[in-house]
């Protein structure tokens, strides 16, 4: 008789259990959207955060001092200690590989400029900064390919496209990196009268510049080269200055800054484990041999703080989230139960207990929260999946495990709206409700 | 009123009491009435529509202060835009004043100067000049293990062999450290053959450049090197837009200097801020959406309810739009006061969630109430016309027999 009870319920009033549905399924698809959305969006946003640029720099150890004002190299150029250019892929093989975006090695040499509106001047000492543009790489069985254009995505090039390999737009202007081509700062370009697509030379040498930057920093006065170029013209093949790494990192606490010379080798592990600035600089060190790694404080301490702050406010605003949806739900489960006095005086009048009908309406909501549950988590992750790709040009994957969360999350939510409601109906009178008073 | 009943008086009588009487129109009445007496149902449907008009206008307000809250987070980034002077040359003295009156007094100009100085043994190294008590508030991220006392008179010697100097406090880079004060010793800089005498008041760490240098207070430096500042750094406040335009202004105030955005800083601020910008507005779409269902399925739910009320109205001969006036002035009513409420509940919320994030309260902004307003009442209309409209078919006679 019970099953029959309920199955009939929803045959004849589809209506009204359908609205509850759709109740139910909004909502939970707006809260699993929700939560999805912020349980990812820390990893989101800290992606973005990569486009200030990198947050480690590795130097050799027993480097002499910069000398450098304005974006001018006041060093002898052969002066100091230089890292190898083949440790490089290396850092692909520390434990957090996974969270390394990218790596630029740099070379500066002064290079002498000839140009014919500078040649009543004489010759010019510029800067000349070797590197990675988007260099192939392997490590092991690994493919991948890094430089500049992933670690410092606000450098700007304009220049002529489909000349070289690369037909494509994104590429146009950028150098390749087996080439002899080079990039011109704006400011520096300007002052000598060239652009993209002339031949200047420098330290004797005829290269073609493929492209004009723009950085808004010193790099404006300075000529970037491919690293094997700026080598070539230095003389010393595989020697780097320093190198530019940007990692995805963990907001710091209070283990990240302990020192892990006197760490327990339990603490130790954490910290090792833990994707903490410190940790992946002290990585790089074990890795690249006669290297200092260090954290450029001016992007890796403000990235933590930016991220947790918008990390809390995600969080508040899904609180929200829950809580509307929450409501949305009790409210029209409360509405589909009261309209039904009615039908609570009749099964009382026939001599159903109190306990009978409530089962009767509790086993209504679990159904309708488990099939609203089910529809709702699949539209919130598409929801979810939509605002990724739409927002962040990324997928929002929705971890397996939200699923009987949010199941037990609606069900929850739906009893909790009908009981009020329920406890209503029975203590209603059959009598007022029969005659039709209420 | 007069204890004479209407029997009484004339029909004349009757009509000028009326008119005399607190004016409480039969429609007020009722509607009145319809709220006393089906208080709980009432207040329940009031309270759905003071949750949603709260949390929607704590979602608005967020929206608009969280902008603002973040630039400012940002602004820790340091200088977004830089002001060299051209061709090595230094600015004029009033430079500095000239920035800070067209930037406003909440904006941070920090002046450096650079020469490069020689130590006892040779080495070349980087000596800069700047404002301490401004530098620390435009770079927070520098880790500086003491700051100097700002403003020491400098004592500067000309001739080594005189009188012993007291050493001028110093900040000094870690890496310069290890070549010019290994053990924390006072040292000698020279400058064109001017000595000066210096001690590291503390040391300075920020992986960049900065720690190949040696910093100076501007008014020592000056004194001995005579180098007036050459480049002076911006955190400037505001939308990519208000920065654009503070640029073009100091433009045309130092024609004489190279005015460059620091596009590091600034891409990367936009880019963050565009797209947290975009998940709080989807966000703030979906939670407003959802208590605006909320407010519907308990509306609908009300009004249903009171089907009867509806019937015997019709059946007492009133007209469609009087009973569809009822309704409506019914839920418009609970909308605006809904919505009265709500709002100063979403204000408290607001700034709730600005103090607990952001360690400073959201500003409340009352420009959001007339949006929080009309949403508000367009739902409660929206929710009370819908089950008017379907109960509209059915005859009166039906709904009163309890079908």
């Amino acid at each position: 008789m019970f099953p029959r009870i309920v199955y009939e319920s929803f045959r004849r009033q589809a209506r009204r259990k359908l609205l509850a549905g759709i109740a139910i399924t909004l909502g939970v698809a707006v809260a699993t959207a929700m939560i999805a959305v912020a349980t990812d969006i820390g990893d989101k946003i800290n992606r973005e955060l990569r486009s200030y640029g990198a947050n480690l720099v590795v130097t050799p150890q027993e480097d002499t001092l910069d000398v450098e004002v304005g974006g001018i190299n006041l060093k002898p150029p052969s002066d100091g200690a230089f890292l190898n250019e083949a440790d490089l892929p290396k850092i692909r093989g520390t434990f957090w590989h996974h969270n390394i975006v990218g790596f630029s090695p740099m070379l500066p040499v002064t290079v002498k400029v000839d140009s014919s509106r500078l040649s009543a001047l004489g010759s010019q000492n510029v800067t000349l900064v070797g590197t990675y543009f988007n260099k192939a790489l392997s490590f092991g069985k690994e493919d991948f390919s890094t430089g500049v254009r992933i670690t410092h995505p606000w450098w700007k090039v304009t220049g002529p496209c489909g000349d070289g390999a690369l037909p494509r737009p994104a590429a146009c202007g950028w150098p390749d990196d087996n080439s002899q081509n080079i990039l011109v700062g704006e400011r520096l370009a300007a002052k000598l009268g060239k652009k993209a697509g002339d031949t200047i030379e420098v330290s004797g040498r005829q290269l073609t510049i493929s492209g004009i930057l723009s950085t808004g920093a010193a790099e404006d006065d300075q000529i970037v080269a491919p690293l094997a170029l700026a080598q070539q013209i230095l003389g010393k093949p595989g020697a780097v200055r320093r190198v530019y790494v940007s990692a995805l990192t963990k907001p710091q606490d209070a283990l990240a800054v302990r020192d892990p010379k006197t760490m327990t080798p339990e603490v130790y592990d954490r910290w090792y484990c833990s994707p903490y600035v410190q940790s992946i600089a002290y990585q790089l060190q074990e890795v690249i041999p006669h290297s200092h790694a260090e954290q450029i404080r001016q992007v890796a301490q403000n990235e933590g703080t930016v991220l947790s702050r918008i990390k809390g406010l995600m969080l508040l605003v899904t609180l929200a989230a829950l809580f509307a949806s929450a409501l949305a739900v009790s409210a029209a489960m409360a509405t589909a139960i009261f309209e039904r006095r009615v039908e609570v005086g009749l099964m009382k009048a026939l001599g159903a207990g109190n306990l009978t009908v409530s089962a009767i309406f509790f086993a209504e909501a679990l159904l309708l929260a488990l099939v609203g549950g089910l529809a709702g988590f699949s539209a919130g992750a598409l929801l979810a999946r939509q605002i990724g790709r739409s927002i962040f040009n990324s997928q929002i994957s929705i971890e397996p495990v939200l699923f009987p969360v949010i199941l037990a999350i609606a069900v929850f939510v739906t009893f909790a709206g009908s009981a009020a409601a329920i406890r209503r109906a029975v203590k209603f009178d059959p009598v007022f409700a029969l005659r039709g008073e209420g | 009123m007069s204890a004479i009943p209407d029997t009484l008086l004339t029909p004349r009588q009757v009509a000028d009491r009326r008119v005399e009487s607190p004016h409480i129109s039969m429609f007020a009445r009722m509607l009145l009435r319809a709220a006393v007496l089906r208080r709980r149902r009432a207040a329940s449907a009031l309270l759905a529509m003071i949750v949603a008009a709260a949390v929607a206008t704590a979602m608005m307000n967020l929206y608009v202060d969280v902008q603002a809250k973040l630039r400012t987070e940002f602004r820790n980034y340091g200088a977004n835009v830089v002001i060299v002077a051209k061709d090595g040359q230094s600015f004029p003295t009033d430079a500095l004043a000239k920035v800070e009156f067209v930037l406003g007094s909440k904006t941070l100009a920090v002046p450096f100067s650079y020469a490069v100085a020689r130590t006892k043994d040779g080495q070349s190294v980087v000596v800069v000049g700047t404002d301490f008590t401004r530098a620390r508030q435009l770079n927070h991220w520098w880790k500086v293990s003491h700051w100097p006392a700002p403003q020491i008179l400098a004592y500067l010697v000309d001739n080594p062999s005189s009188t012993p100097a007291i050493p001028s406090e110093a900040l000094v880079g870690v890496r310069a450290a290890a070549v010019v004060t290994p053990n924390r010793q006072p040292f000698d800089l020279t400058f064109q053959g001017r000595t000066i005498h210096l001690a590291p008041a503390g040391f300075l760490q920020t992986g960049a450049g900065e720690d190949s240098r040696i910093f100076l207070d501007q008014s020592e430096f000056q004194n001995w090197t005579g180098v007036a500042p050459s480049t002076i750094e911006v955190a400037a406040n505001g939308t990519t837009a208000e920065v654009d335009a503070s640029v073009r202004q100091l433009a045309q105030l130092l024609p004489s200097a190279d005015i460059r955005p620091v596009r590091q800083i600034m891409e990367g601020e936009a880019n963050v801020l565009n797209k947290t910008r975009a998940t709080l507005y989807a966000s703030a779409t979906l939670v407003v959406l959802t208590s605006a269902l909320c407010v519907l399925a308990t509306l609908i739910g009300w009004v249903f309810d009171r089907r009867r009320d509806f019937a015997i109205m019709k059946a007492l001969g009133a007209s469609e739009r009087l009973i569809n006036g009822f309704f409506a002035a019914e839920a418009a009513a609970l909308g605006v006061i809904g919505a009265i409420l709500g709002f100063f509940i979403g204000i408290g919320v607001a700034a709730w969630i600005g103090r607990v994030n952001f360690h400073a309260p959201v500003v409340p902004r009352f420009g959001v109430f007339p949006y929080v307003l009309v949403g508000s009442v367009a739902v409660a209309l929206i929710s009370a016309i819908l089950p008017i409209e379907l109960l509209r078919r059915v005859q009166p006679a039906i709904i009163l027999r309890g079908e």
